[in-house]
């Protein structure tokens, strides 16, 4: 256009360099905050530690020994299954409960809401020992239990165990799963239930037609947003989980800590990190065939 | 459908709720029970537990620690989030929608990841750490909360009212001042008060980048191994827990009735 300007005059016209501009400071901190120090620990995976040296020579070592020991293998898959069947869990017990108030409670929705979330205002830490108390060998469920004279000695089942640790992130995690269903359950046009029912459908086949089906995005979300951050817990592995009960996180953190081997660490946080992007990838395309073939 | 009001939905609710809030009351239940042992049948009524807790002098340092880093976590990520909620919501730029799943990477990484990667460049480059350390991985997270409070707040407003400033004559920034600024006044609360909760309850980026100097979440994890030393623990849990839900109210109380003067409905 007009000669006028240079730099300046081109910042002040072009949209694109000015929003890029305000947004900079934020993709670069994120630039180094989050993509160089992934980075640093894929390459840091290729490394080799024996002793106290740690050597920067590019190496599959640790790979190798992920593949070998049978331990890691085990331990990963492990942690996928609980964390598939805490996401599961969570989905089914929060969908009711979601439904309820997107659709049967007409006043007050605000406050149903609040009532929902009020148990996870409480420290994260604290919720997961929740159940350490709940489940205990002195626990809540144990003398309630004696206290009714259906038991006379503690169960010893109950804590320190793969169920223990299923149970106690489906309650942690709950309120990932309720909120987003609810969100995607308030969406959906009213009008369209009615729809069905004028012409027919049942309850239950409505549901499955036109609910079901509408409320996914919340639901997939929902499944995400549990699934992806429980694979790697540290915390309820450890203080209900004990031996049985252990985690992928458990073995990264004991690399970075007593075990003082960080790319072998590193190796077996990029093998978690890939399992979780296939799984995740698999559900998600699996979705689509579903909804796919429905149409 | 055609039976009562409640129905088995509502039982069921109700069942669900009662899943979810008998574990978490055990807490206070046992803070105020005269007794060390976390155990059944319950001893009398006391408040030495909070006394206990109260003269506690590395408990009231971690609680200092947690202030200090969550204030400044809150205040610093919403900067950050409010730079790229306004360029979200006030340019069309190319590519938008992946920069903002970019932005939102960190809700769905696994912290554990965040936590041994930033360990790794911190230790690499020779940064020592510190609180500083556990502020800046709390503010990786915390942003794309900020942005997305402050999304829906600013896409709720009006552009005129900018363009108004700018065509009388104010300056960008003295626009954003005298009119974006008080217009986003509600989302920046709760943006602040959303980014101090997440970052005062935050335990792996801490247990991975803190140092001597604990925050609250890592000094109850120390605890946690000591029996003798839970009921006090557990007054504190009560404490915060109260604390932090009326926290959480006033924080929706404020955004909800900022949506409402914008719009004149609740959302």
């Amino acid at each position: 256009m007009t000669s006028s300007g240079g730099l300046r005059g081109y910042f002040v016209r072009s949209e694109n360099a000015r929003g890029f501009s305000l947004l900079a400071p934020t993709l670069i901190l994120l630039v180094l905050m989050m993509v160089i120090p992934i980075i640093m620990l894929v390459a840091r995976s290729f490394w080799t530690q024996s002793g106290m040296i740690e050597t920067a020579d590019f190496s599959l070592v640790n790979y190798q020994m992920f593949f070998e020991k049978k331990i890691y293998l085990y331990v990963l898959g492990k942690s996928l299954l609980i964390s598939g069947s805490v996401t599961f869990a969570t989905l089914i017990l929060a969908y009711p409960a979601a439904y309820f108030v997107a659709f049967r409670v007409k006043k007050n929705k605000l406050i149903w809401l609040i009532l929902i979330t009020v148990p996870f205002w409480t420290s994260y830490l604290l919720r997961v020992f929740a159940w350490k108390l709940m489940l205990g060998y002195n626990g809540v469920v144990n003398s309630g239990l004696i206290g009714i004279g259906i038991i006379d000695e503690p169960l010893g089942f109950l804590l320190h165990n793969v169920n223990a640790v299923v149970l106690t992130l489906a309650h942690a995690w709950a309120a990932f799963a309720i909120l987003p269903i609810y969100v995607s359950l308030e969406k959906i046009d009213k009008s369209l239930l009615e729809a069905a029912a004028d012409l027919g459908e049942g309850p239950i086949r409505s549901f499955l037609r036109v609910t079901l089906p509408l409320s996914m995005p919340g639901v997939i979300a929902a499944s995400l947003l549990v699934f992806i951050p429980t694979v790697g817990d540290y915390v309820t592995p450890k203080l209900v989980g004990g031996s049985s009960g252990i985690m992928i996180g458990n073995l990264v953190t004991n690399m970075f800590g007593r075990g003082n081997n960080w790319p072998m660490g590193s190796a077996i946080a990029v093998m978690m990190m890939i399992s979780i992007t296939l799984v995740v990838c698999i559900y998600l395309w699996l979705i689509s065939q579903v909804k796919k073939r429905s149409n | 459908m055609k039976k009562t009001k409640f129905g088995t939905l509502g039982v069921y609710t109700v069942l669900y709720l009662a899943f979810l809030y008998v574990p978490v009351l055990f807490i206070p239940l046992f803070s105020f029970n005269d007794s060390i042992y976390i155990a059944f049948p319950l001893k009398e009524f006391t408040l030495r537990h909070y006394a206990d807790m109260i003269e506690r002098e590395p408990l009231i340092n971690a609680l200092y620690n947690s202030l200090k880093v969550g204030i400044v976590v809150s205040i610093v990520s919403t900067v950050f989030g409010m730079l790229a909620a306004k360029t979200f919501t006030k340019y069309r730029i190319p590519g938008s929608k992946s920069l903002t799943a970019f932005i939102s990477i960190p809700l769905v990484i696994p912290l554990i990841i965040l936590g041994i990667s930033l360990l790794t460049v911190l230790k690499s480059v020779g940064v020592t750490l510190s609180l500083i350390t556990i502020g800046a991985a709390h503010t990786v997270i915390c942003i794309p909360f900020a942005m997305f409070v402050l999304i829906s707040r600013l896409e709720g407003f009006d552009k005129s009212m900018e363009e108004a400033a700018q065509d009388l004559g104010e300056s960008p920034w003295m626009t954003f001042w005298r009119v974006t600024f008080p217009l986003a006044m509600p989302g920046i609360i709760a943006s602040l008060l959303l980014c101090f909760t997440i970052s005062f309850d935050e335990f792996i980026l801490a247990f991975f980048l803190g140092s001597d100097e604990p925050t609250l979440p890592l000094y109850m994890w120390s605890q946690l191994r000591f029996p003798a030393k839970l009921p006090s623990v557990l007054a504190l849990g009560s404490v915060i827990f109260i604390t932090s839900f009326f926290l959480v109210c006033f924080a929706e109380w404020v955004r909800r009735r900022g949506v409402q003067t914008q719009t004149g409905s609740a959302i």
